[in-house]
């Protein structure tokens, strides 16, 4: 026996030193002095930040967000869309930057700036292997996203399990991290950075650094400045993100005269489950169940085709849609058979034996639901419902019309989803070069500033959206800033 | 956590996971859970089944605490582990036995000792016991031949009918038809996953055991305990044959079948074991299960008092100090057969059970067009 305890005891021993103590201290860090500050901790941000450092900087990242709740938006994805060649284990075939410039170029209808989205697609070629080497781990694409099979890398874990790969990475290397510290100013002079200054623990601080890579996201969170646009319909607004996406930086990079790009009125909103949590709800809160059913507002009034074109290609349109509808809510309604043919939603939907039950239950007029739906499954024709192609089940007669999926809803039980518009991001930001240095007024780049990911993915994404391609900028820019401020740090 | 209120824990969060999908890739539990829509008690216990505790998806997931989702998958799944190995333990009249699982295995472990020890004492006297005995029938001549064959056999016996009661019980509750079973091609594939233990590799990344660092130690010491235990056993299934068909008694010269299985598996239960409780100890609580970590700690700890102390009788099997040390050797060996059916052993049961369902079930998984 004491054999045995002799035997613990010395693994306990041996090992012991191993354990990392990773927790900064960062009123102390603070007081150290920097090359490159990089503010914000997600995807960008940390890619910037190893980049640096390799190339020999001293790096501080500043998180405002908690060590549990680092990562931003970032921890809410789970692919990234690349540029290749061939099938790998991982992606089904090539996909070429011809490819990758056509499907740019549709989502945004021609708004982006065609040298630093095609730089973003052939600097994205490095990236399976350069995240691999940081890390990252892959997997196959799950399931239900066939359609993303060929373009995009699945991370492992998802992107909470990237970041967490990240900051360990930038730990290892000797990146300064500070947790709970948030930049409430940035002082700049004639185009060029000074310092920042830096609120955590109840306490200010300026810090100085040689460079600074902002990569502090959108302003998705600050739902004041969302009113500006929106009006007090922001208030019911659902942030599928961070609640540290408020836009400081970017407001600070405007203020010292940095041009602006993007529709500021732009953001992406999706169709939401109306009980999702304000911030951080992430991926599990969408609702797959539009295209299988109607959607009606408070008012039991059909709005739009739910039907028009495949889910994936149409969900970020319902967002606004929805935003438009009194009191911002509206209603899906599907019957039994619908429910195998979309996603699991993280609540349970509302269910009941009839249409007049199931208005009660979701607080709708039950008359004018069962009219609805009368009226919706009159108009109906026989079709072959397939919901793997753009079937022939349509209404005819019916305004709006419904498209394909157009199934009668008369198979008990019924089910009900009350959805609200989630916002993902912003699309206002600064503008860059292809240094990912911030442009000024003057349309001269700034010293010593640069930016990366969503606070300058408007230079690239003006509209729309692509799966897995918010990654991409943050990290083909995050790469091209952390370069960029270490060689003008260390110069 | 009440069994009820678990249940319904339990299906709260694999809404949430199958809503998510994210861990898809580390194991089988999410592929398993993505074949249905809706939670059962059975269901619940058959995923809690195929989780082996890596923690992988715990740390990426981005709704664990302080996330109000609070999401805890290896800690819910531990605890639906714990229940499962009472529930189903035969008769119902021990299964109070996994209530306190560290202290019910020390003591039937001291106790066995303790009469092990009179009966020894009492029946073959001090001299016996404290002199030293060299050659052909050595142990006997501490231990009789039936006190030596008889008890392990019958404890054997009734570990296996527990377990096979245990399995029945667990098939049941999964909803699985009993004719099911006759499937050896999912047996095939369920021992292949059970011996290479292809979930506790995180799909490839490896465990985030102990902490939140990717790392293969855990397999690796696992598998160090597994097979050890399997050489042991190996080694006692020749030297039954050695002694009870072809009348050659131990103890066996050194470079002997029993000695050299039983020497190498002891010396890989002592290192494995070690490995475990060491991970153990240096691993994170926030999703750990405190009845779990007893039973393993017990289960780990009496592992490893039986090949130390078997070495240590081998070692010293010449000399005066052999009688007591195959006393304490008799001893644990039959606390840690004793209390299999009621302590952290059941998981090979339980785990290789839904590991023989998942066989099946991949079927439809793997099945195009899915």
């Amino acid at each position: 026996m004491s054999e045995f305890f002799v035997t613990f005891a010395l693994f306990v021993v041996i090992y012991s030193p191993a354990r990392s103590n990773e927790n900064t201290d960062s009123m102390t860090v603070l007081t150290q002095s920097f090359d490159v500050l990089v503010v914000g901790g997600g995807n960008a941000g940390l890619c910037a930040a190893i980049t640096a450092r390799r190339a020999g900087a001293r790096v501080l990242v500043l998180e405002s967000a908690t060590k549990d709740f680092r990562g931003g938006n970032s921890r809410h994805t789970r692919d990234i869309r690349y540029m290749h060649r061939a099938a790998t284990d991982y992606v089904t075939g090539a996909y070429t930057e011809q490819e990758f410039w056509e499907d740019l170029r549709q989502v945004t209808g021609g708004e982006t700036n065609e040298g630093l989205a095609r730089l973003t697609i052939q600097n994205s070629e490095e990236l399976g292997d350069w995240m691999r080497a940081n890390g990252i781990h892959w997997q196959k694409p799950l399931r239900g996203t066939l359609h993303l099979a060929q373009s995009n890398l699945f991370m492992l874990g998802g992107g909470k399990a990237m970041m967490n790969a990240y900051y360990d990475t930038a730990s290892r290397s000797g990146v300064q991290i500070a947790y709970e510290s948030e930049v409430s100013e940035l002082r700049i002079r004639d185009g060029e950075f000074l310092s920042a200054v830096v609120s955590g623990n109840g306490a200010a601080r300026e810090v100085e650094a040689k460079a600074i890579v902002v990569a502090a996201g959108g302003f998705e969170a600050n739902i004041p400045w969302l009113k500006e646009y929106w009006g007090n319909a922001a208030d019911n607004f659902i942030i599928r993100g961070t609640k540290h996406n408020q836009g400081r930086m970017l407001k600070e990079l405007l203020r010292h005269g940095g041009k602006p790009v993007g529709d500021p009125r732009g953001c992406h909103a999706v169709a939401l489950d109306a009980r999702a949590p304000k911030f951080d709800g992430g991926i599990v809160t969408r609702l797959d169940s539009v295209p299988f059913g109607i959607v009606v507002n408070k008012e039991v009034k059909r709005f739009y085709d739910e039907g028009e074109d495949f889910w994936p290609k149409r969900y970020a349109i319902w967002g606004k849609l929805i935003a438009q509808q009194p009191d911002q809510i509206a209603y899906s309604i599907v019957d039994a058979k619908a429910l195998p043919h979309f996603m699991p939603s993280v609540f349970p939907p509302v269910e009941a034996d009839s249409i007049a039950e199931l208005a009660s239950a979701l607080g709708l007029d039950p008359k004018a639901l069962v009219r609805a739906v009368d009226e919706f499954n009159r108009a109906t024709r026989p079709g072959a419902f397939n919901p793997g192609s753009l079937d022939s089940c349509r209404t005819e007669g019916l305004d709006p019309p419904k498209s394909h999926w157009a199934r009668p809803i008369d198979t008990p039980p019924y089910y009900g989803y009350p959805l609200r518009p989630g916002i993902t991001f912003t699309y206002l930001g600064i503008t860059v070069d292809e240094r990912a240095r911030v442009i000024m007024q003057d349309e001269r780049p700034a010293k010593n500033i640069f930016a990366a990911g969503e606070v300058m993915a408007g230079n690239i994404l003006g509209k729309g959206y692509l799966a897995g391609f918010g990654l991409t900028i943050g990290s083909v820019f995050g790469r091209i800033a952390g370069r960029e401020a270490a060689r003008r740090a260390t110069a | 956590m009440p069994l009820p209120e678990l249940v319904k824990e339990g299906e709260r969060q694999m809404r949430i996971c199958n809503a998510c999908r994210y861990c898809e890739g580390y194991c089988a539990v999410f592929p398993a859970m993505e074949l249905r829509r809706t939670f059962t008690k059975g269901d619940l216990v058959y995923l809690a089944n195929l989780c082996f505790d890596c923690r992988d998806c715990y740390y990426a997931c981005q709704y664990a605490p302080p996330h109000e989702f609070a999401m805890n998958v290896p800690k819910l799944m531990a605890e639906l582990r714990a229940d499962t190995y009472r529930e189903f333990s035969w008769p119902a009249i021990l299964s109070g036995l996994f209530k306190r699982n560290a202290l019910a295995v020390a003591l039937i472990t001291g106790v066995s000792l303790v009469i092990i020890f009179v009966l020894v004492l009492g029946f073959m006297g001090r001299d016996i016991l404290f002199a030293t005995h060299l050659g052909e029938g050595a142990f006997y001549r501490v231990v009789p031949y039936a006190a030596m064959t008889i008890p392990p056999l019958v404890i054997a016996l009734y570990g296996l009918v527990a377990f096979v009661i245990g399995a029945v019980r667990f098939w049941r509750e999964t909803g699985g038809a009993l004719s099911e079973v006759i499937d050896l091609k999912a047996f095939w594939r369920a021992t292949q996953d059970a011996f290479g233990l292809s979930y506790m590799k995180g799909g490839g990344a490896g465990c985030n055991y102990p902490d939140a660092g990717f790392s293969q130690s855990r397999r690796w010491f696992h598998h160090l305990v597994f097979y050890g235990f399997l050489l042991d056993f190996a080694s006692t299934s020749v030297a039954a044959f050695y002694d009870h068909l072809l009348g050659w008694q131990a103890p066996y010269p050194l470079l002997s079948w029993p000695v050299v299985l039983g020497t190498v598996g002891g010396v890989g239960l002592v290192i494995g074991t070690s490995g475990l409780l060491f991970l153990k100890w240096q691993s994170d609580r926030d999703p750990a299960e405190e009845r779990m970590r007893s039973m393993d700690v017990a289960f780990l700890l009496l592992l490893s008092l039986t090949s130390m102390t078997g070495l240590l009788l081998l070692a010293l099997r010449d000399t005066a100090a052999m009688g007591i040390l195959l006393v304490i050797h008799l001893a644990v060996v039959a606390g840690l057969f004793i209390t299999l059916p009621y302590g952290k052993f059941a998981h090979v049961v339980y785990r290789y059970a839904a590991l023989v369902r998942y066989a099946i079930e991949r079927r439809r998984i793997d099945a195009p067009g899915h």
